[in-house]
């Protein structure tokens, strides 16, 4: 038993999270001022920018593909200036992969976090203005410590559902190994090749680990309201 | 002195209203801000810190709040408020809500003693009374030794034994800091404990501004005493006619005279009072 999962090649598992981890890392630093701005601002932009922000969500994940492979190719503006200038391709390799999982994940990270402040009394964040602080440090010492849950909602979520993206790095990242190969595109090789056996442990593991991820979030989530209310 | 000279316009309870108020404030006054719901006190408040835009003109002793050219933002007016809902910052103790607005921990622990809360000093919000939290607040608001302190109904939503704690204590820092206060309130009682000059307006206006004294005790007729009530019921006992009156939280029965039961209906506000005061022994 022991042997068989010690055969069994983990780099797709690897390179899955490795991207996951990326992009939400990258995805956190970007949405924390946008979602902060979106739940602040009472400008007419704000519509706009929300429908932007979410299309991602109803969009097939080829169309959103098919954009970014066209926008970073060598063809494009912004693909040539990157092959010119720094001599890199923006397709077909793991960047691409974190460029395409940023746009693709964009939503999940920015809504938790834009309900997360907008849940918080409108007085408490003005209570912080009048004693004199500014916008970052009212978000980093009193919005942010006061939504724990709704920040790591968004995290976790963004982790997990960037774990199980598969159009959009098929189309941007095709399937090269060790580089743009992550666990759903393998387990769509494997099925493709007929191999029913591997399709099967991976697609198990796949399972386990999103169930634990969410089942973590909503004990901790849930843990948080019960004591809140205990007191 | 504060000069206040305001215009706003606003979306009341009965459609489009404008806030146009014009006064000055002694340095050291206790103000309290009075009237109907809807008139703008609480407008006038979140103007005054800088929470909401207007036109017109604050100064505050010789620095410019607001005017033409200038505008001060919030953070730069170092104000105290005190918000009706604590608006406590839950993720820090009792202590570290203080030191957040300025780090100077003499007047915590000067603030926390005043008002009885050293010892709830390492506890978070969450597990504090209503009353205690909103004794918090108002320390939180003197932390910035303001020179000008807002509190927009700081106590209604507190039991009435709990109100009169605090409005000794609202007293008291009064007493030691001198701040400039403005305070939203409807309760005559507390208006009358705490402020020296009472304003109430009127959709948007000014209608009053005078001393508690004549803006809240009325003698008119030759009673002895009088209350301001309302009618809530009119019911037949027997062969006479008895109405049920309400007066502040208190319902009062009132035997009726057969020409009164004709002039009164439910929900007509009356006086209830006597000329004839019979003392009772016993």
């Amino acid at each position: 038993m022991m042997e068989f999962f010690a055969s069994l090649d983990y780099t797709p598992f690897i390179l899955s999270f490795k991207l996951a981890g990326l992009t939400t890392l990258i995805l956190f630093v970007i949405s924390l001022p946008l979602a902060w701005f979106l739940s602040q601002t009472r400008s007419k932009t704000k519509p706009f920018l929300e429908a932007i922000t979410a299309l991602p969500i109803v969009l097939p994940p080829s169309v959103l593909g098919f954009y970014i492979l066209v926008s970073l190719s060598q063809n494009s503006p912004l693909g040539a200036f990157f092959e010119n200038v720094f001599g890199v391709s923006l397709v077909f390799n793991f960047t691409s992969l974190v460029i395409a999982s940023c746009f693709y994940s964009l939503p999940f990270m920015v809504q938790p976090l834009q309900g997360g402040f907008e849940s918080i009394n409108k007085n408490i964040i003005e209570a912080s203005y009048i004693a004199g602080k500014s916008q970052t440090q009212t978000l980093f010492k009193v919005a942010l410590p006061n939504m724990k849950p709704a920040v790591l909602t968004a995290i976790i979520i963004t982790f997990a559902h960037t774990v199980g993206e598969f159009g959009v790095v098929l189309m941007v990242g095709g399937s090269i190994e060790s580089e743009t190969k992550v666990a759903s595109v393998a387990i769509y090789e494997m099925v493709e090749m007929m191999d029913y056996k591997g399709a099967h442990i991976y697609s198990a593991l796949m399972v386990l680990m999103s169930f634990i991820i969410l089942l973590a979030v909503y004990t901790f989530n849930s843990s948080k309201r019960i004591g809140g209310f205990a007191k | 002195m504060i000069h206040i000279d305001i215009k706003k316009k606003l979306h009341g309870t009965k459609g489009l209203m404008n806030l146009d108020v014009n006064f000055d404030i002694k340095e050291g006054e206790f103000l309290a801000l009075s009237g109907l719901s809807g008139s703008g006190k609480t407008t006038l408040l979140r103007v005054l810190a800088g929470l909401e835009e207007s036109s017109g003109e604050i100064k505050v002793g010789e620095e410019i709040w607001q005017d033409k050219d200038t505008l001060l933002r919030v953070q730069e007016r170092g104000i105290g408020f005190v918000f009706q809902e604590y608006a406590l910052f839950e993720n820090m103790s009792v202590e570290k809500n203080l030191l957040y607005v300025n780090k100077d921990k003499k007047l915590a622990d000067k603030l926390l003693e005043l008002t009885e809360l050293t010892e709830l000093k390492k506890r978070k919000p969450d597990t504090l009374s209503g009353g205690q939290k909103q004794r918090v607040s108002l320390c939180r608001a003197m932390m910035n030794r303001p020179k000008l302190l807002l509190m927009d109904e700081p106590l209604s939503a507190l039991d009435p034994s709990m109100r009169r704690k605090l409005q000794n204590e609202i007293l008291a820092l009064h007493k030691e800091f001198a701040t400039t206060t403005i305070m939203v309130s409807h309760d005559p009682a507390e208006i009358y404990k705490l402020a020296q000059r009472v304003i109430v307006l009127e959709n948007g206006k000014i209608i009053s501004d005078s001393s508690p004294q004549k803006a809240l005790v009325q003698h008119t007729g030759s009673q002895k005493f009088s209350f301001e009530g309302e009618v809530i019921d009119i019911v037949q006992m027997d062969v006479i006619w008895v109405a049920i009156i309400a007066i502040g939280q208190q319902l009062v029965e009132v035997v009726l005279s057969a020409g009164e039961r004709k002039e009164l209906s439910i929900g007509k506000k009356v006086k209830v009072g006597t000329k004839a005061f019979l003392p009772i022994i016993g």
